[in-house]
C-alpha cells in the first residue's frame, strides 16, 4: 500500500470513491460506468492541479517519501558491478553513507552518498541516512582513492543533515565536513553532486562540493531544515511550512539563483510513482554530465570548480566608503596592551 | 566599570584592557569587536582595511532581513559581520579576517564570505599568510542556501591558499559554531583557541534534545575540543599575539630549510 501524503488525500478519497462504485457495479449488476469515468477524469484534473503547483512544503513532504529511491536503488540502477567498500580505517564504519567503485556504460565510478532505510529497522541501521565524522570521513578516503586512479565521483545526496550527537560532537563533526569540502575542492577527477531528496545543510554540502550540481524536481536543499528554522524564528517547529515557504529551498529556486545546473524531472507525483524511469532520467543526466567533464583536463578542474563557487554571493558594492570612521577606529592608537 | 560575566568580580576598564579584555581573578576572556581584536593583535599602525564598502543583498526577500542588516550597521558600524584587511604582526606581513559577534551573531551569509575570499586571494597575489579570528553562530539563516554556500566558496579559496603553500591559522573563539566550524574555522594548518571557548558543529540544545539526556558543561569548550584532537593548542588572550608572530616567523618566506 502506497503512503500518502496530507496534501494527497482529496485524490485518495475520490480514489476510493471509484473502487466503491465499481464493486457496486460488480455485485449488484448496476452499470455505474459513466459515473466512475466522471470521477476517475475529475481525479486526473485534480491530481494535474495539485502536483503542477506544489508548494514548497509539499515538495519537502515528497522529498522524504519513505518509497523514494535511495542512494543504493541509484548506484545499483546506474552500475551493473558496484563494489562497496566499507570504513573511515581510524574508527568504524558509518552505515548513513554507502559507497564504492561500479561501472556505468564503461565508465569506473567512485559513487557515494547518504543513504535512508526503507523502514524503521533497516533506518535505525542508517540513522537515518544522518552520518557521523566517521561518514564524511569514509567519503574522503573514498573519494582520494578515486583521484589516485583518474576515477570520476558521483555523489548522491539525501539527509536531513549530519548527525547532532553527543558523539558525533566529541569526534569532530565540523572537522570532517570542513575537511571535505576543502580536499574536494581541489581534487583533479571531475566530480557531479545529485541531491536526489534532502539537501540538509552542512551534512549535505559535506558531499556536495563538484563540478556539477544536478537536483530532482521536488528535491530541496536548504542551509537549515524548515523545522529548526522555525524554532529559530517564531520558536515554533511546527511552522516548518512557513519557513520552507521563506527559505527558497526547492529546485526550482536554486536553479534560479545559478547555484544548481540542471533539474532532472520526476515522474508526475514524484520520485517514488516510478523509481524506475527517476533512475533512468538520473542516469542519463549523470552520464551527460560526466561526457562534458571529460573535456577538461585534470589541472583545469579545480580551476573551474573554483570559479563555479567563486561567483556564488549576492552583495552591492558601493563606490564611497562606508567605514570610513570604522576603519580610522580600528587604526586609532591601541589602549589594550599585549606587547 | 564592569562585572566579570563569570566570576562576578568588578573590574576596572584600566584593568580590563592591561588584560586585554580577560578577568584577572577566573581568567574569563570577555568578547573583543573586530576593532579590538585588531588593535591587540596587528602592529599599530599596520592595519590596512580591504573591501569596506561590501553590504549584504536580500536574495531571499526574507522577512525583516534588511531591517536587521540596516540596525545591526548602525549599532556595530560594520558593513556586515567581518572586518578584512591586512598589517603585520611582529614585523610579519599577514592578511587577516576577524568576525564580529555583535553583527547578527557574527552569522555568515554573502558578505562574509566575499570579503574572505577575497581578501585570501589578495595573500596568495601578495604570498603572505592568513589568520582568521572566528566568531560565529554559523551560517546566516536569512541568506539561505547563498549562506551555505559561501562555506564552499571560502573553502575552495583556502585550497588554492594551501596549493600556494601558504599559512593558514585559523583562531576559533567564543563563540564558533555551525558552518563556520563545519567549514574555514577548522581549515587551519595550526587550529587555537582561546580558554572557554564554545566549539561546536551543532548546538547545545538541539543535541540535547537529540539524546534526550543533558550535557556536561565542559562538553563543546576550547578545552574538549583540544582533548579530543580538533584543536592545536588553547592559548590565554595574553600570549596570542607572541604565539602567532612565533608561528609567523617560522614560515616566513625564505626560512624553508629543506628544497621545494
Amino acid at each position: 500500500m502506497a503512503v500518502e501524503l496530507p496534501f494527497e488525500k482529496p485524490l485518495v478519497e475520490l480514489r476510493l470513491k471509484i473502487e466503491e462504485l465499481k464493486r457496486f457495479t460488480e455485485e449488484k449488476g448496476i452499470d455505474m460506468s459513466e459515473e466512475v469515468a466522471t470521477l476517475e477524469a475529475k481525479v486526473k484534473a485534480l491530481a494535474e492541479a495539485i502536483y503542477r503547483d506544489l508548494t514548497p512544503w509539499q515538495k519537502v513532504q515528497i522529498a522524504r517519501h519513505p518509497e523514494r529511491p535511495t542512494t543504493l536503488d541509484y548506484i545499483r540502477g546506474l552500475c551493473d558491478d558496484f563494489i562497496e567498500l566499507h570504513g573511515d580505517r581510524s574508527f568504524r564504519d558509518d552505515a548513513a553513507i554507502v559507497g564504492g567503485i561500479g561501472r556505468m556504460e564503461g565508465i569506473p565510478l567512485t559513487l557515494i552518498g547518504t543513504q535512508k532505510g526503507r523502514d524503521t529497522k533497516e533506518n535505525i541501521f542508517r540513522n537515518f541516512g544522518m552520518a557521523h565524522p566517521e561518514g564524511y570521513r569514509k567519503a574522503l578516503r573514498l573519494m582520494k582513492q578515486a583521484e589516485k586512479f583518474g576515477r570520476p565521483i558521483v555523489t548522491f545526496i539525501d539527509t536531513a543533515g549530519a548527525y547532532p550527537g553527543a558523539a558525533a560532537e566529541e569526534r569532530g563533526q565540523g572537522e570532517a565536513i570542513a575537511r571535505n569540502l576543502i580536499e574536494m575542492a581541489a581534487l583533479t577527477v571531475p566530480i557531479v553532486c545529485v541531491v536526489t531528496g534532502e539537501g540538509g545543510s552542512g551534512g549535505a554540502l559535506g558531499l556536495g562540493v563538484g563540478d556539477r550540481l544536478l537536483m530532482l524536481e521536488h528535491a530541496y536543499y536548504s542551509v537549515i531544515a524548515p523545522e529548526s528554522a522555525a524554532a529559530l524564528l517564531w520558536k515554533d517547529a511546527s511552522q516548518g511550512q512557513r519557513a520552507a515557504d521563506a527559505m527558497s529551498i526547492t529546485a526550482q529556486d536554486l536553479y534560479r539563483f545559478g547555484i544548481v545546473d540542471e533539474i532532472l524531472e520526476e515522474p508526475f507525483g514524484g520520485a517514488q510513482r516510478d523509481p524506475a524511469q527517476m533512475i533512468v532520467t538520473v542516469k542519463e543526466a549523470v552520464l551527460r554530465a560526466l561526457i562534458e567533464l571529460k573535456a577538461v583536463s585534470r589541472y583545469e578542474l579545480p580551476a573551474l570548480r573554483y570559479e563555479k563557487y567563486r561567483k556564488i554571493g549576492v552583495f552591492t558594492e558601493s563606490e564611497a566608503p562606508l567605514l570610513a570612521e570604522g576603519q580610522e577606529r580600528a587604526n586609532a592608537s591601541s589602549n589594550i596592551v599585549t606587547r | 566599570m564592569e562585572k566579570c560575566k563569570q566570576c562576578g568580580q568588578i573590574l576596572f576598564a584600566k584593568e580590563l584592557d592591561k588584560q586585554v579584555k580577560t578577568c584577572p581573578h577566573c581568567g574569563y576572556h570577555f568578547t573583543l569587536t573586530a576593532q579590538e581584536r585588531i588593535q591587540v593583535t596587528l602592529d599599530e599602525g599596520s592595519f590596512e582595511e580591504f573591501d569596506a564598502n561590501l553590504v549584504s543583498g536580500d536574495p531571499l526577500h526574507f522577512p525583516d532581513y534588511s531591517a536587521r542588516v540596516e540596525r545591526s550597521r548602525q549599532a556595530t558600524g560594520l558593513a556586515d559581520a567581518v572586518v578584512t584587511g591586512a598589517g603585520t604582526i611582529g614585523g610579519f606581513p599577514v592578511v587577516v579576517g576577524v568576525m564580529d559577534s555583535r553583527f547578527i551573531m557574527g552569522s555568515m551569509g554573502s558578505v562574509v564570505g566575499e570579503k574572505l575570499t577575497r581578501a585570501i586571494e589578495q595573500a596568495i597575489e601578495r604570498s603572505v599568510p592568513v589568520i582568521i579570528f572566528s566568531v560565529s553562530g554559523g551560517a546566516r539563516m536569512q541568506e539561505g542556501i547563498f549562506s551555505l554556500m559561501q562555506m564552499a566558496k571560502i573553502s575552495t579559496a583556502l585550497a588554492r591558499l594551501a596549493q600556494s603553500r601558504l599559512l593558514y591559522i585559523s583562531v576559533l573563539t567564543h563563540p564558533t559554531t555551525g558552518g563556520v566550524t563545519a567549514s574555514f574555522a577548522m581549515q587551519g594548518d595550526v587550529n587555537i583557541s582561546e580558554p572557554g571557548a564554545t566549539i561546536g558543529f551543532a548546538g547545545r540544545r538541539i543535541i540535547e534534545q537529540t539524546i534526550r539526556q543533558k550535557l556536561p558543561d565542559e562538553f563543546q569548550t576550547a578545552e574538549f575540543v583540544l582533548e579530543h584532537g580538533m584543536i592545536d593548542q588553547v592559548v590565554h588572550r595574553k600570549d596570542l599575539r607572541a604565539l602567532l608572530a612565533t608561528l609567523l616567523s617560522l614560515h616566513a618566506k625564505g626560512g624553508e630549510w629543506s628544497g621545494r
